[in-house]
């Protein structure tokens, strides 16, 4: 008994050292994605996905091609139902575009969420010679460098989502970024928990430098609040993003704490499962905050919740594509940082967004309605 | 060795009682400790019960397990099995509560078709158990992802959910019963009538102890290592009714419970390569596991430390439990 506890001892020791080493809280990026949450977007009303917040233009006059182009795309892969909404929606923006004369070909590789695997797709896709534009969602940040900088030599090159250490892309194209979504729902549970309340913050793993962000964000709107959110820490609880551990950790301070008034979430896949903790508990639901996907979206409708949903937006798989088209046009294009706007999702659009006819995993915030075959093609049986 | 007839001579020997003591009670009743001081309402029928319902997917699946890894094999697919149940069903099912009895007669009869294959491939085909049921993983994780399309579609009913669920309250004495805690105990109660009360039970162990004997003997080897696979999917298959209804369609749902399993076993005194183990070992072994990972989320540890403390701790407790048997226990 006592070598084994001494064992987990060591094991402990020698793996927390590093994984809280790491600092993901900068202020200053903090304040600049507070402020962009103010600032009012530019460009197509009703069309987010070809909107931007402030920055710079870019001339693309030296890539202009005549005729239909063809287009590259390297994708990190489709791993989480965020990717794999994306991948729908990017799919259904080159078909618009094969229609309208402006694609000619498409040609996609799944690097299958590994690095090497991204980095020989890129260079099969330069030797081709079918390639007048190459679109990357990088896998990693770092390992990706390289690889997009040889390409940058050969073909115009355009980022989104993660990015790369390197300036040599066209254009990158993201939302806000992860401040700005911990602000949000931070915000907005800070508003709504009366004073005093009891707050939990559910949250995935530590380490991933999108999570880490939101977090620290809404720790520091929490702080600015005056709110402590319960747990040894002070630093919420880890759920890895499993449904039934998520549920048990919320029953387990419902047993312990009674009534609890706040849930801020760094990510929306488990909203639902603390949501039904709750209903199991037999007590009151919580001032919430998901994401856009529909199975929170229809039980905010349904059960009446105070919640907001900040969004990560799906609408960038689209933009990228858009974006390609338009620097073989030679067109000016906002860059070479093109920040979308990042919706969020509150009481007073949810109707707008919520359907119980897509699955529940479906993100809203797709900017695919209207497009061709939906809903069908992202996943609604006919 | 299922009958062990040590004469030893009589003398106070304070190491030998400790040996004697199985360390998964002993271990359990630390962690149970450990959780109370945590959670004080954790010692309260309530907290007892919720306990319980969490522990219940887990030692179902262990007892299955237990059954595979006495006669000497292992069944490494039954968490890919869990998740094509909780998959599956949310498919089939596609929020129709009237669907709901003859969804889970499918997903049985896969559990079904599963546990022959694994058995006939291990008896018949003579593949490792360890080799062919980690083919199975594969397979079933795959068919499942396949059918899914990558992400979970459609929802469970109230009705399929409830199993998983439900809590039944104002019950005397003990306050509140889950529906999945009435689950477990039938569950137990059959896997010890079949463990102790018939011919297959027995064999299973004489198998696993010494298969070539039991063979001369006139067992039916390839029938007992069938069955036994089959025990282990119907097992499985029971687990992904609980969790699907404890907490709805996801795709990782029965990750890591094929190792659970084994983990439990291991702690529960079950004997690895056959021919030892029991229903009340088991048990414990699968509530000190729950109490274990209980503990590590009330300190906040993260799931790769989870992982890591979980490995260390198989280790150790196979480690453990080979110096026992030297000591002849």
């Amino acid at each position: 008994m006592l070598g084994r506890l001494a064992l987990t001892g060591a094991v402990l020791a020698i793996f927390a050292a590093p994984a809280f080493a790491q600092s993901f809280d900068d202020p200053k990026e903090f304040a600049k994605e507070r402020e962009l949450l103010s600032m009012k977007p530019e460009g197509p009303a009703g069309k987010p996905w070809e909107q931007h917040l402030g920055g710079g233009t870019v001339d693309t006059s030296k890539y202009k091609k005549a005729g239909a182009h063809k287009v590259c795309f390297s994708n990190a892969g489709v791993g989480n139902p965020w990717r794999v909404v994306g991948w729908t929606t990017m799919q259904a923006e080159v078909d618009i575009q094969k229609a309208a004369g402006k694609i000619s070909q498409f040609t996609s590789a799944d690097a299958e969420g590994k690095d090497d695997k991204q980095i020989s797709d890129i260079k099969a896709m330069l030797s081709s010679g079918n390639c007048d534009i190459l679109v990357v969602s990088p896998n990693t940040t770092a390992a990706l460098t390289p690889a997009i900088e040889e390409a940058c030599k050969k073909i115009p090159v355009i980022t989104f989502d993660r990015g790369t250490n390197s300036n040599c892309p066209v254009v990158h194209i993201l939302p806000i970024g992860g401040y700005a979504f911990g602000i949000v729902g931070a915000e907005f549970i800070a508003k709504h928990v009366p004073k005093g309340g009891k707050v939990i913050a559910l949250r995935i793993l530590p380490g991933v430098d999108v999570l880490e962000t939101r977090w620290a964000a809404a720790k520091h709107i929490f702080e600015e609040k005056g709110i402590k959110v319960l747990g040894g820490e002070h630093n919420g609880d880890f759920t890895d993003g499993d449904r039934a551990k998520t549920k048990s950790i919320v029953a387990d301070y419902l047993a312990k704490d009674g009534q609890i008034d706040g849930v801020w979430m760094d990510a929306g896949a488990t909203t639902t499962a603390a949501l039904e903790a709750f209903e199991d508990a037999g007590m009151k639901y919580p001032v919430i905050n998901g994401e856009d996907q529909q199975d929170f979206l229809q039980a905010w409708k349904k059960n009446h919740l105070t919640a907001i949903a900040p969004t990560y937006s799906v609408y960038m798989w689209r933009t990228a594509i858009i974006a390609a088209v338009k620097v073989l046009d030679g067109e000016t294009i906002p860059g070479p940082v093109w920040e979308l706007p990042d919706l969020a999702i509150t009481q007073d659009n949810l109707d707008k967004y919520v359907s119980d006819k897509l699955p529940p995993l479906h993100y809203a915030m797709c900017g695919c309605e209207g497009m061709p075959g939906y809903p069908e093609r992202w996943g609604v049986k006919k | 060795m299922t009958t062990a007839t040590t004469t030893t001579p009589l003398r106070f020997d304070p190491l030998r009682i400790v040996r004697r003591i199985h360390p998964a009670y002993v271990a359990l009743i630390i962690l149970l400790i450990v959780v109370a001081f945590y959670n004080p309402n954790f010692l309260t029928p309530m907290g007892i019960m919720a306990f319980l319902r969490r522990s219940a997917a887990l030692c179902i699946v262990s007892l299955g397990q237990m059954f595979v890894l006495v006669t000497g094999g292992f069944d490494l697919s039954v968490g890919s099995l869990i998740t094509l149940t909780v998959m599956g069903s949310a498919l089939m099912i596609n929020n129709d509560p009237t669907l709901t009895w003859s969804t889970i007669a499918i997903v049985y009869a896969i559990g079904i078709a599963s546990g022959l294959f694994n058995g006939i491939v291990v008896s018949y085909l003579k593949v490792p158990s360890i080799i062919a049921t980690l083919g199975a993983l594969l397979s079933l994780k795959g068919i499942a992802l396949a059918w899914s399309g990558g992400s979970p579609q459609g929802y469970l009913p109230d009705n399929f959910r409830m199993f998983g669920r439900v809590t039944l309250r104002d019950i005397p004495i003990i306050q509140v019963l889950p529906i999945s805690v009435i689950i477990l105990v039938v569950v137990v109660a059959l896997c010890a009538w079949l463990f102790y009360g018939t011919t297959f039970g027995r064999l299973t162990l004489i198998i696993g102890d010494n298969p070539r004997a039991a063979e001369l003997a006139g067992a039916r080897v390839r029938l007992v290592r069938i069955t036994a696979f089959l025990v282990s999917a119907l097992a499985a298959v029971t687990s992904g009714i609980l969790l699907g209804g404890f907490a709805g369609p996801a795709q990782d749902v029965g990750d890591g419970y094929d190792l659970q399993a084994i983990a439990a076993n291991v702690l529960g005194g079950t004997q690895l390569l056959g021919g030892k183990g029991s229903v009340a070992g088991v048990i414990a072994g699968s509530l000190t596991l729950t109490a274990l990972f209980t503990v590590l989320n009330l300190i906040g540890l993260p799931k790769p430390l989870r992982d890591a403390v979980q490995g260390a701790i198989l280790i150790a407790a196979v480690a453990y439990s080979m110096r026992r048997q030297r000591w002849g226990q």
